[in-house]
């Protein structure tokens, strides 16, 4: 059967109506991992034999009328997600023959609700970069185009679905790892509220930033797994006690009316012309659709990337601190370049005599940009809804171009990482072409307002259908 | 900004070649130098955020619950283990 362009959606409804059993899918994609991922290298580890054990248990379960909400579905994770007896490498060396003995909060949640894991995803080594050729598992390519980069860090989640290897895979978000990578391979990619998707079990980049999401092709779809991953877990002291909403109730109810702000300081600088034209015309479909846009200022965007790369490295270089290998994992020389450098950085920028003027002085910093982000979301005095961004100020650059320069690779993130400083949400959609290598935006909303994101997502999905677009591997 | 690349990685436990000295040498001064652009920003009287969720004095319930782990799954990715123990080799020789 032809898994390539399948949802969560039809793959449970497919179950449901007796079309397909779990184990034509899992057979399915496993086929399509063998015959594409050579190429692609978006899987670092393949978990056959045990897929397809589960896929029998899962017809069983489905033939005795076990009713779960995502009963059968295959999934792949993000290789920085512990999963119990399965080998966690963080694509480092450093963890390359690492089996954890517990599994994720998310990575529980799954399989509590019913999902098959086909393998454990690439991705820049401790989710560190923006294309993924930081792995010590090597580069993941794009399939839209296999010269160029599919974004990073979670590059091989993002490639894993955009060419069907998978209907769904995790990622974490720390400056934008979810939200470029889809972006760069046409699939919706979702970065949660920090405090609303549990970081236990994932292994820690940077503590204060760390969000825990997902790629899916459709927003539904994404909406449908943060249903199953969202919320307390009494092991990460830093979510939120709230509830999770409904993420599916007002998916459909349209965006007639919606204020939706465009941040002038985002559309300006150092935007190329492709991808301010998709931008321009995305912008455009909202409007015919019912919402009202308007400029917004966020002022203080433009220190986004300093004060990411003060904080980021900072918690770093005290995450990485422990793996020592002393009890577990290799030495610490196996790190590879870039890591060396956030640990450098962070040790640096928190040693005496320092501390005040780089560390604290961006904490102040993250105040502003958090106010920034505050103000524009104030309804009560002229704010917006939710604000629409380009997800990247360029479209995908060639494997190779940026690996010997960091500061430009670290501004590829220009555009994501202000989300992570004020821990806001983000959903990444698709929002065209251009020569044939995909272009997104992103949506911006206040904290824990992801129904309005994905509502918001899905009617401009409806509207253009990109997702029907597959890559031609 | 310049870093003095050895000194930060003795504090980070890192070992350096010569070369990777000069080459993060390099990279690092000139993030530095980009990050200095914070000094533009007028943080006078302003708070430093140091986490986003606003939640304070977060408490676990003091109850011993039976989901720790086992010792022998606690010990199951040590590369060497005597008696039910981490067996490492001595770390404090040097200084």
């Amino acid at each position: 059967m032809d898994v390539t362009n399948l949802t969560i959606e039809s793959i449970l409804d497919g179950y449901k109506n007796k079309k397909f059993s779990v184990n034509e899918v899992v057979e399915s994609y496993l086929k399509r991992i063998k015959r594409h991922d050579k190429e692609l290298n978006s899987f670092i580890t393949v978990c056959e034999k045990e897929a397809l054990e589960e896929a029998k248990k899962k017809d069983e379960d489905l033939a005795n009328g076990v009713k779960l909400p995502l009963l059968g579905l295959p999934i792949a994770l993000k290789d920085m997600f512990s999963t119990k007896g399965i080998r966690t490498t963080a694509a480092s060396n450093v963890l390359k023959d690492y089996i954890p003995s517990y599994n994720a909060t998310v990575v529980d949640r799954l399989k509590d609700a019913g999902a098959i894991i086909l393998g454990k995803t690439n991705h820049d080594a401790w989710a560190h970069g923006s294309s993924g050729e930081n792995s010590d598992f090597g580069p993941t390519k794009n399939p839209w185009n296999k010269e160029y980069t599919p974004g990073g860090s979670s590059s091989g989640s993002a490639v894993a679905v955009a060419a069907g290897l998978t209907p769904i895979a995790t990622g974490t978000d720390t400056g934008g790892s979810i939200r470029l990578p889809a972006s760069f391979t046409n699939v919706v990619g979702l970065k949660p509220t920090y405090g609303r998707v549990s970081r236990f079990g994932i292994i820690s980049m940077a503590s204060s930033l760390d969000s825990i999401g997902h790629f899916t092709k459709t927003v539904s779809d994404s909406a449908r797994i943060l249903q199953t991953t969202a919320g307390k877990d009494g092991y990460d002291a830093t979510l939120s006690s709230d509830k999770p909403k409904n993420y599916l109730k007002n998916l459909k109810n349209g965006i007639k009316g919606l204020r939706l702000g465009v941040p002038k300081e985002f559309v300006t600088k150092g935007l190329q012309k492709e991808v301010k034209n998709a931008f321009e015309g995305a912008v455009k479909i909202l409007e015919d659709l019912g919402a009202e846009t308007l400029e917004v200022s966020l002022p203080h965007t433009e220190y986004g990337i300093a004060t990411y790369y003060v904080i980021q490295t900072a918690e770093v270089s005290s995450n990485l601190a422990r793996f020592d290998g002393i009890r577990f994992g290799n030495k610490r020389t196996e790190f590879g370049d870039e890591a060396k450098r956030r640990i450098m950085l962070g040790t640096f920028t928190l040693s005496a005599g320092y501390y005040d003027a780089y560390y604290k002085r961006a904490m102040q910093v993250r105040t502003l940009v958090r106010k920034d982000y505050e103000k524009a979301f104030d309804l009560s005095s002229g704010g917006v809804d939710a604000i629409i961004v380009p997800a990247s100020p360029t479209t995908p650059w060639r494997l190779g171009e940026k690996v010997n320069d960091p500061l430009a690779m670290y501004l590829s993130d220009a555009l994501t990482v202000t989300a992570n400083i004020a821990g806001i949400p983000g959903l990444s959609v698709p929002a065209g072409f251009n020569n044939g290598l995909p272009v997104g935006i992103q949506i911006l909303g206040p904290q824990f307002s992801e129904d309005l994101l994905f509502r918001i997502g899905y009617s401009f999905e409806q509207k253009t259908e990109y997702y029907k677009q597959t890559p031609n591997l | 900004m310049k870093i003095d690349v050895k000194k930060v990685a003795t504090l980070a436990n890192l070992t350096l070649t010569p070369q990777e000295e000069h080459k993060f040498e390099k990279q690092l001064s000139e993030i530095l130098t980009y990050v200095e652009k914070l000094n533009d920003v007028d943080v006078e009287g302003v708070e430093p955020t140091s986490q986003v969720t606003g939640l304070t004095n977060v408490t676990k319930n003091d109850n011993f619950s039976d989901d720790s782990l086992s010792q022998n799954a606690a010990l199951s990715g040590a590369k060497n283990q005597n008696n039910g123990f981490f067996k490492v080799k001595a770390i404090f020789d040097n200084e």
